[in-house]
């Protein structure tokens, strides 16, 4: 069965030990501007909002790359290969959700890969805000729900879902 | 059932592939208009500037993929069309006959009316073909000229920037990228391009590019130039011709094989003219095969267009703008992948009406990144933002309908950008997130996760409290 993370904004407390964890294992230093995954904080409603890729079916990223640098792995996750990348920013426009990034100190995007299976941001989070686990059995449903409002097309796979 | 697809680049591409995945055992053949594998344009500017390799510019990268989808890939180009007898001519001579059809021949680089276009030189920028030739000119400081800084223009004029040569973009509009970004963010890309070097010439109309041996014709004014024309060829006989770096203003003579003139009498020399003045269709080859055409191919929410069992997709087809909800022609990778999906499940016989398609640019200029999206100049009675930041390069503007984000358009901003597409085109209303924006529009990131991401209506809501699991 997939995995996913799920994210439960209510028991986020903003500690963003999560960007922290996730810029130190993708790009080995503390800067979280260089995170995969971004803590909202909307202050006025007293609430944080962790949010990151959700690798959606529709892989918008991986449908828009024009020299296939996006590929979807065995566990349905869309990885950019740097070595395909151009840095031509299309999947950065394409995604509906923006949680694809250039990184303009490598002129290659940065998206969440789930760390290869171990994600840090889960590992990191204190409050269990994060937690990686089966996909069916995740709070992503509505994220899910949401991108299929977004599909050009009217079925509900969307037009860029692999079909 | 055998699927013809015509046109192999994203567009045909992804239709083969997804006739594959919904008809197992149909018969798929994608003719190619052009003697490669199936690459992509938009990776051309990143083989000039040596990124990559060609195999870098290939659509899929898989060895073998078209052989194992069962996809038999083929030369063309298609020279004629009989929707009667639901056959195609190819270019050598041969036919193939089909069920179902698929139009996707894209586009082809407008050729401007100017003199001497066809002079040694002068390209396009368009195929793999085209990139060969301006690999060998444009070596590092020699003289180069870019006619059109469009969004195409602007990708080249990056790699050319990067291949190190001595830069002059000639724009006919009052600005550049006038079709993808308003005046403000036009200028300060100007404003940027120029202090890295490169010349750039708006409102210029380019008259006639000339080979340097060449006599002027009738007004042969041009005697005074052609004096320090002797001289420098004289000094610059004993150093290396190649390296000669010229400064940016044009010198009235030179040793370079083309010269181009503009209208306002000005003199560029030039070992190389790239022509980036936009594209059109290919739809020549349908004169007299039914299928009705204007701009490009004419299709209807289906992608089918009027000839029975014939699709259109990408570059080629007039589709469906989802801002306008009228047929346009957005000829971009992301709407050519859309059209091939759309047009495939219908071949297939999967009813899908297409919504529309947004239309979206990214252009990064020597580093400076910029976007647009959907109706980034406003419409009537709609409300806008922005926010400049002239010093640091910043821009953002923001077109509403209503409390609705219909329209974008970005300087200097990379963060979350693609939230602006997920906001235009899921018509979210922002409620009490307008007047946030309005306010502040660089609050774009927290605007589009607080409207899909809303607190729980009902039960605990707060950040410290732990939900019962």
């Amino acid at each position: 069965m997939l995995k996913a993370l799920q994210i439960d904004p209510g028991k986020c407390t903003g500690c963003k030990q999560c960007e922290m964890a996730c810029s130190y294992v993708n790009e080995g230093e503390f800067n979280v501007s260089k995170s995969r995954i971004r803590v909202f904080d909307f202050h006025e409603d007293a609430r944080f909002v962790p949010y990151t890729c959700t690798q959606c079916d529709e892989a918008w990223c991986q449908q828009a790359c024009p020299v296939n640098a996006i590929t979807t792995n065995e566990m349905g996750v869309k990885v950019v290969h740097d070595n395909l990348c151009v840095g031509c920013k299309v999947c950065t426009i394409a995604c509906p959700f923006g949680t694809v990034n250039y990184n303009a100190s490598t002129g290659k995007v940065i998206k969440c890969d789930l760390c290869g299976g171990d994600p840090a941001c889960a590992s990191a989070c204190p409050t269990d805000a994060i937690t990686f686990r089966d996909a069916e059995q995740s709070g992503f449903d509505k994220m899910k729900e949401w991108a299929t409002k977004t599909t050009a097309g009217t079925e509900p796979t969307g037009p860029n879902a692999p079909a | 059932m055998h699927h013809v697809i015509l046109g192999a680049g994203p567009a045909g591409v992804t239709a083969a592939e997804t006739i594959r995945k919904h008809a197992p055992d149909a018969r798929i053949t994608l003719i190619s208009g052009e003697p490669e594998p199936p690459y992509s344009r938009m990776a051309i500017p990143y083989l000039l500037e040596g990124k990559i390799e060609e195999q870098g510019t290939f659509l899929r990268q898989t060895d073998g993929h078209y052989d194992d989808k069962g996809i038999t890939y083929q030369q063309g180009p298609v020279t004629k069309v009989d929707s009667a007898a639901k056959s195609l001519t190819l270019a050598d001579g041969s036919t193939v006959t089909y069920d179902r059809m698929l139009i996707a021949t894209g586009a082809t680089p407008v050729r401007p009316p100017i003199e001497g276009l066809d002079n040694p030189g002068v390209h396009t920028c368009w195929t793999l073909e085209d990139a060969r030739h301006i690999v060998k000119h444009a070596k590092p400081g020699v003289p180069v000229v870019l006619v059109g800084a469009g969004f195409i223009g602007c990708i080249i004029l990056e790699a050319l920037h990067k291949m190190g040569v001595n830069l002059t973009v000639v724009e006919m509009g009052d600005r550049m990228v006038p079709r993808m970004l308003d005046e403000t963010a036009g200028n300060m890309l100007r404003h940027w391009c120029e202090d890295k070097g490169v010349r750039v010439e708006t409102g210029a109309l380019v008259d006639a590019i000339r080979s340097s041996g060449e006599a002027a014709p009738a007004p042969a004014a041009v005697e005074p130039a052609k004096k320090p024309g002797l001289l420098s060829r004289l000094f610059g006989g004993g150093g290396s011709p190649e390296q000669v770096p010229e400064p940016a203003a044009a010198a009235p003579s030179h040793d370079h094989p083309l010269t181009v003139h503009l209208k306002d009498g000005q003199e560029l020399p030039a070992a190389l003219v790239v022509i980036a003045a936009g594209v059109k269709s290919n739809i020549e080859f349908l004169e007299g095969s039914g299928v009705e055409t204007g701009h490009g191919v004419k299709v209807d929410p289906y992608h089918a267009t009027s000839a029975e069992g014939i699709y259109a997709a990408g570059d080629v087809a007039e589709g469906i703008n989802l801002s306008t909800g009228h047929n346009d022609m957005l000829a971009i990778q992301p709407v050519a992948v859309e059209h091939g999906y759309i047009a495939a499940l219908n071949m297939c016989g999967i009813e899908t009406a297409h919504r529309g398609a947004l239309n979206m640019n990214v252009l990064d200029t020597l580093g400076l990144i910029s976007s647009s999206f959907g109706t980034w100049e406003g419409i009537e009675g709609g409300d806008r933002a922005t926010m400049v930041d002239k010093e640091a390069n910043r821009y953002i503007r923001l077109e509403f309908d209503g409390d609705m984000l219909i329209g974008a358009q970005c300087v200097g901003l990379t963060e979350n950008v693609g939230m602006l597409r997920g906001l235009i085109q899921s018509h979210l209303h922002l409620g009490p997130w307008k007047d946030k924006l309005m306010e502040s529009p660089g609050r774009i990131a927290e605007a589009y996760v607080g409207v899909v991401q809303q607190p729980p209506k009902t039960g605990y809501t707060g950040p410290k409290v732990a939900l019962p699991a």
